[in-house]
């Protein structure tokens, strides 16, 4: 199925001798591949750890806020992980409805123009989807923002004041739930065209209606690429540098008012519009909080292929 | 319980393609009905119109009548989907459902029909229906576990088991051991011997001694040529097929003279 259900392996034990000249040079190749991907990552790792080190080390009165580089990493890393989570929360369940609309419910015609349109969403530059954010969204989302704090402003995400530009966290995390949407539903769609026929006939033969068909045969059988979808929309989303910049007006700490002009930004948006004016210590700060965006990445990723595996017997991949 | 059926002058289409023509049939019930005749020549795609699972293919569609005890299958009012809840089907290759465990497998289709059951009750369903199936013995220690984890004879069974505990009126099964060993093969004809005292059955099988088995009418199809059109050649009480058939065509294909 997805490439979360095949844990990369170590190459083989060579418990039968390689044969050919062509096997060898595969194995070889491959084995190569493996540990060339190995060594960049550790190389990574290793740059960010040891480029962020002066910052750690430092005394906390002279690291950006005075307060050293936890206090300053946090609020970054509520707002990557809120933008993200809103993103999706809302890129997820109509990824998934697309997918399935696109593979069981839409006529042929229909489905392939909307699937061709889904895909063309993943060509426009981030930077395209930043200013329509910050030009079109946001102020179309201002009246809404307005109308959920007189009346939802009970709830600590309507707060308020609400933003009279719009350029809040919630239309950050709605640009990136469509920037990663189809991320999610090309994946879901893959899959969920995937689901044998063979047990699709089955509950069909049961007396399931397509719903149920889809409840049966399809959902658990594409729930590991549905989350594996999500996880790669996640890691964009975490990692998406300009739309944020762009859009989200940036002022203050954890808040979980999403309507407001005074966030937390994202660690990557951060660093973006950070770095062209720091040096020495400054800098060594913006390494630190990105080495923690890539421990966040990769926490985030070893968890879903824990979700996928738990139940792997039951997968349908046997 | 059981139901008799009565089919006539049905075309089976894909399409443009028409693979079965003109059949006329009546299959008693609680009685197992067999169906032979060589590759392709449409029995499957009778079986499958029996329970309007001929019309999830795109395209594909039937002329003519099925009625099961006075109801026209494809009357404009009748709901593809509580035909199917009311005649179970048995594929060729086992298909429990992988993500599912036995128990769930078993109860699949009654947990379709919305019924609120008690736990007490499903789990008498369950062991019920796998006794019915000749399994219990063999999974009552692991109902948790998945279905797919079972082998390939176990599983049909399981097929068997889920198809019969929504009790439904007939059961059509599609060459349900030619995926089988000899063991888990008898296993199962032992099994349609069984339950047709509770249910109308029609299988399509390619093994003649298992017809000969475990039917009382066998019905041949045949088709003159490819691209042609199958029909329903003889269709008569199974020793008279195996010992004098009224068709020359018959005789040639149990004698094995060709298919
Ligand atoms: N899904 C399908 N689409 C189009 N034609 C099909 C399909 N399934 C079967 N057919 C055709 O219908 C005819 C009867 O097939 P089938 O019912 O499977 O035969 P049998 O079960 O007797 O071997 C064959 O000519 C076959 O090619
Ligand atoms: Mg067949």
């Amino acid at each position: 199925m997805t490439s979360l259900d095949t844990k990369p392996r170590k190459a083989d034990k060579p418990a039968r001798a390689v044969r050919s000249a062509g096997d060898r040079t595969f194995a070889g190749l491959s084995t190569g591949a493996g540990i060339l991907i190995l060594v960049v990552l550790a190389g990574v790792a290793a740059f960010l750890i040891a480029e962020s080190l002066d910052a750690i080390s430092a005394p906390a009165a002279e690291v950006p806020g005075g307060e050293g580089v936890w206090s300053y990493v946090g609020p970054l890393v509520f707002g990557t992980l809120l933008a993200a989570v809103i993103a999706l929360l809302v890129a997820t369940p109509l990824g998934v409805a697309i997918a399935l609309f696109i593979t069981y419910y839409a006529p042929k015609r229909i489905a392939a123009t909307l699937g061709y349109l889904i895909d063309l969403l993943a060509a426009i530059p981030s930077v395209v989807y930043g200013f329509w954010g910050l030009a079109a969204l946001a102020p179309s989302l201002v009246p809404f923002y307005a109308w959920a704090e007189r009346n939802l402003g009970f709830l600590p995400f309507f707060a308020g004041p609400a933003s009279v530009t719009g350029r809040t966290m919630l239309t950050a995390g709605l640009v990136l739930a469509i920037m990663i949407l189809p991320i999610i539903s090309a994946i879901s769609r893959e899959v969920f065209s995937q689901a044998p026929a063979l047990h699709r006939e089955a509950a069909l033969a049961l007396g399931a209606t397509r719903w149920e068909m889809i409840k049966m045969a399809v959902l658990p059988y594409g729930k590991s690429g549905v989350i594996g979808g999500a996880m790669l929309g996640l890691g964009r989303a975490l990692g998406e540098t300009l739309a944020v910049a762009i859009v989200l007006s940036v002022s203050g700490g954890i808040t979980f008012d999403l309507i407001s002009s005074s966030n937390p930004s994202t660690i990557a948006a951060n660093i973006a519009l950070q770095f062209p004016e720091s040096s020495g210590l400054d800098v060594s700060t913006l390494i630190f909080t990105g080495l923690v965006l890539f421990v966040i990445t990769l926490a985030v990723n070893m968890l879903a292929r824990y979700v996928v595996n738990r139940r792997a017997d039951f997968s349908g991949a046997n | 319980m059981a139901k008799r059926i009565d089919v006539s002058d049905l075309d089976i289409f894909y399409g443009n393609f028409k693979a079965v023509e003109g059949v006329n049939v009546s299959i008693e019930p609680r009685s197992v009905t067999a169906l032979i005749g060589p590759s392709g020549c449409g029995k499957s795609t009778f079986l499958r119109s029996l329970n309007r699972m001929h019309e999830v293919i795109p395209g594909a569609r039937v002329e003519g009548k099925v009625v099961i005890d006075g109801q026209d299958l494809y009357g404009s009012d009748v709901d593809p989907v509580d035909v199917r809840r009311q005649i179970g089907m048995v594929f060729q290759r086992p298909n429990p459902f992988p993500t599912m465990s036995i128990y769930d497998n078993v109860v699949a289709g009654v947990r379709l029909n919305s019924k609120k059951m008690k736990k007490n009750d499903l789990d008498d369903l369950v062991e019920s229906s796998l006794r019915g199936a000749n399994l219990w013995n063999e999974v009552k220690d692991r109902l948790d576990r998945p279905g797919s984890g079972l082998s390939g004879g176990q599983q049909q069974r399981l097929c068997i088991a889920r198809a019969i505990a929504v009790q439904p009126e007939v059961l059509l099964m599609d060459e349900p051991c030619s995926a089988l060993d000899p063991i888990s093969t008898l296993a199962i004809e032992d099994l349609m011997t069984e339950l047709k005292d509770r249910f109308t059955i029609v299988i399509v099988t390619h093994n003649m001694q298992q017809a000969a088995r475990v039917s009382e009418q066998t019905g041949f199809f045949n088709l003159n040529g490819v691209g042609q059109p199958g029909r329903l050649i003889e269709f008569n009480p199974t020793e008279k097929i195996f010992s004098n058939p009224d068709q020359k065509a018959t005789e040639d294909y149990i004698s094995g003279r060709f298919g």
